[in-house]
């Protein structure tokens, strides 16, 4: 019952009957808000992992290259005998050969711009969907042997499934890290509760003598601490919504960090962290009261 | 109300008082003496279960102390008023929120015409909105009192409460007890001033109790 009534708008005498503490309240406040900052940013980490894992599972998991690297005078022949085999092979949807200008695309990063393309030995790439039934990989790479033997097909596996349980660790380390720093928030939280309910042991007996119930002196600082611990985790996660919206949009950061943040319904994510915290707050005030009260009789 | 039956309590082992047998029936008047350190204070807190006997049986207003739970205690507080010689205040409250805090605590609402009415009865009308350090000894007495009485309990014990008054302000509180006492509480007087207890019987019927020995006494007619 008491958990209901808590936050009732006629509380102020309850409130009254614990002396006001500015240093302590302070820093509980500065406390939420560091946590609630950091778990913003753990959050946005999990949901940015978790759309990497996805974009690069799903991206990858049906698509598969054919590499070609033979002499000059053979790559034509055996670029055709494997789009020729590939237009048999039951299970693939779509294909085709790079052309210069994309092979050039591809090697900007590492050589420049200026690369010239046309003068070097470079192998002939295809690009192949699968359809969703997949097709037989196995089977594909011993026809290609026997009809295109500079043909390597890869099907992106080898280092698909590093990338993808990367990302997937990752995530699991954002979560993890939004548990331990509800646990240290629910730390500090105790440390500073039992620090105000033992500064203010005149004021239980007081309080005992003179009839409370432990509830009663309970709700007088587990409410308090709630309200600081809402305040502090409503400011830091508005300062770092706004920090994470700032971050460098996908296109000017590029590589790693892109898309670190929220997107869409994933801006809603944030706003559980003060009631959250305020639940932290609030369970671990009401635990060290409980626990310090039965000292006084 | 209050019963004691061959009550015992002590500290780390040692029995500070043993055997006591005591019933304070409504409207009976106590005082209880004995010299320092003989157990007064801590036969005291029994009646209001801050100790618990170590030995005995002791019953607070119909139930055995033994299975009383916490919230048990505290309700069982609400009907006795205490006042002690180091009357302890809620520094940051002014006087008439202390006064008012038995009826706080409770969740009842304070009635300002009776707050005053008390305030004035124990003639701290004038500093109802002082912090309590800023009150002398005998002013913090009378507003303890005030507080013991605002939820017009059956029993009220007082552990020393002229202790640090002068001879005028102890005869004011005392008389203050007294016309509670006629009013149909019960008062239970830890003292050691035999002047106040005399004084006392003059006025009201009291029985003397005294801890000697380690056990409870009936005074001899001589006080």
């Amino acid at each position: 019952m008491m958990r209901l009534t808590m936050f009732r708008a006629d509380m102020s005498a309850t409130d009254r009957v614990v002396p006001p503490s500015g240093h302590t309240a302070n820093l509980t406040v500065l406390t939420s808000a560091a946590m609630a900052f950091l778990a913003v940013f753990a959050l946005a980490l999990s949901l940015a992992s978790g759309r990497l894992a996805d974009r690069w599972s799903e991206a990858l998991a049906r698509s598969a290259t054919i590499r070609i690297s033979a002499p000059p005078e053979q790559i034509e022949a055996q670029t055709k005998a494997v789009l020729d085999a590939l237009a048999t092979t039951p299970g693939v949807e779509s294909y085709r050969a790079l052309d210069d200008a994309e092979m050039k695309k591809l090697l900007d990063p590492w050589f420049g711009p200026d690369l010239p393309v046309d003068s070097l030995p470079l192998p002939k790439l295809i690009e192949l969907t699968e359809t969703a039934q997949g097709m037989d990989t196995e089977g594909l790479r011993l026809r290609l042997a026997a009809e295109a033997p500079g043909a390597v097909l890869d099907d992106h596996t080898r280092w698909r499934r590093p990338l993808v349980s990367a990302a997937a660790r990752l995530r699991f380390l954002g979560w993890l890290s939004m548990i331990l720093i509800g646990g240290a928030m629910a730390g500090m939280i105790t440390l500073a509760a039992q620090a105000a309910l033992a500064a203010n042991g005149q004021v239980i007996r007081t309080l005992r003598l003179v009839g409370a119930r432990d509830a009663f002196i309970a709700q007088a600082f587990v409410r308090r601490f709630t309200l600081r611990g809402l305040t502090g985790a409503a400011a830091g996660t508005v300062v770092a919504m706004i920090a994470v919206a700032l971050l460098p949009a996908t296109d000017e950061a590029g590589g790693f960090l892109t898309g670190l943040g929220f997107s869409g319904w994933g801006w809603l994510w944030p706003l559980f962290i003060p009631p959250l915290a305020a639940l932290v707050a609030f369970g671990a005030t009401r635990h060290a009261a409980f626990r310090m009260l039965k000292e006084v009789r | 109300m209050i019963e004691l039956q061959n009550v015992a309590m002590g500290y780390g082992g040692s029995e500070l008082v043993a055997e006591m047998t005591l019933k304070l029936v409504p409207g009976s008047f106590h005082f209880l003496t004995g010299p320092s350190g003989a157990g007064k204070t801590s036969f005291l807190k029994l009646c209001y279960a801050e100790m618990l006997p170590s030995a005995g049986y002791l019953n607070l207003f119909g139930q055995d102390v033994r299975t009383m739970t916490r919230d048990d205690i505290a309700h069982v507080r609400q009907k006795i008023g205490v006042v002690h010689q180091d009357c302890q205040f809620l520094d940051h409250l002014p006087v008439a929120e202390n006064v008012a805090l038995p009826l706080t605590v409770t969740g009842r609402s304070v009635d300002g015409a009776e707050l005053r009415e008390l305030l004035t009865w124990v003639g701290l009308r004038a500093q109802a909105g002082a912090l309590p350090p800023q009150l002398s000894g005998g002013e913090r007495q009378r507003a303890a009192l005030a507080r013991a009485v605002m939820m017009s309990p059956e029993v009220i014990i007082a552990d020393e409460p002229t202790g640090n008054l002068d001879w005028e302000m102890s005869l004011r509180l005392l008389s203050l007890l007294v016309e509670l006492n006629r009013m149909g509480k019960t008062v239970v007087i830890a003292t050691h001033d035999l002047n106040l207890i005399r004084q006392a019987k003059a006025q009201v019927s009291a029985r003397v109790l005294r801890i000697a020995n380690r056990r409870l006494h009936l005074a001899g007619a001589d006080l």
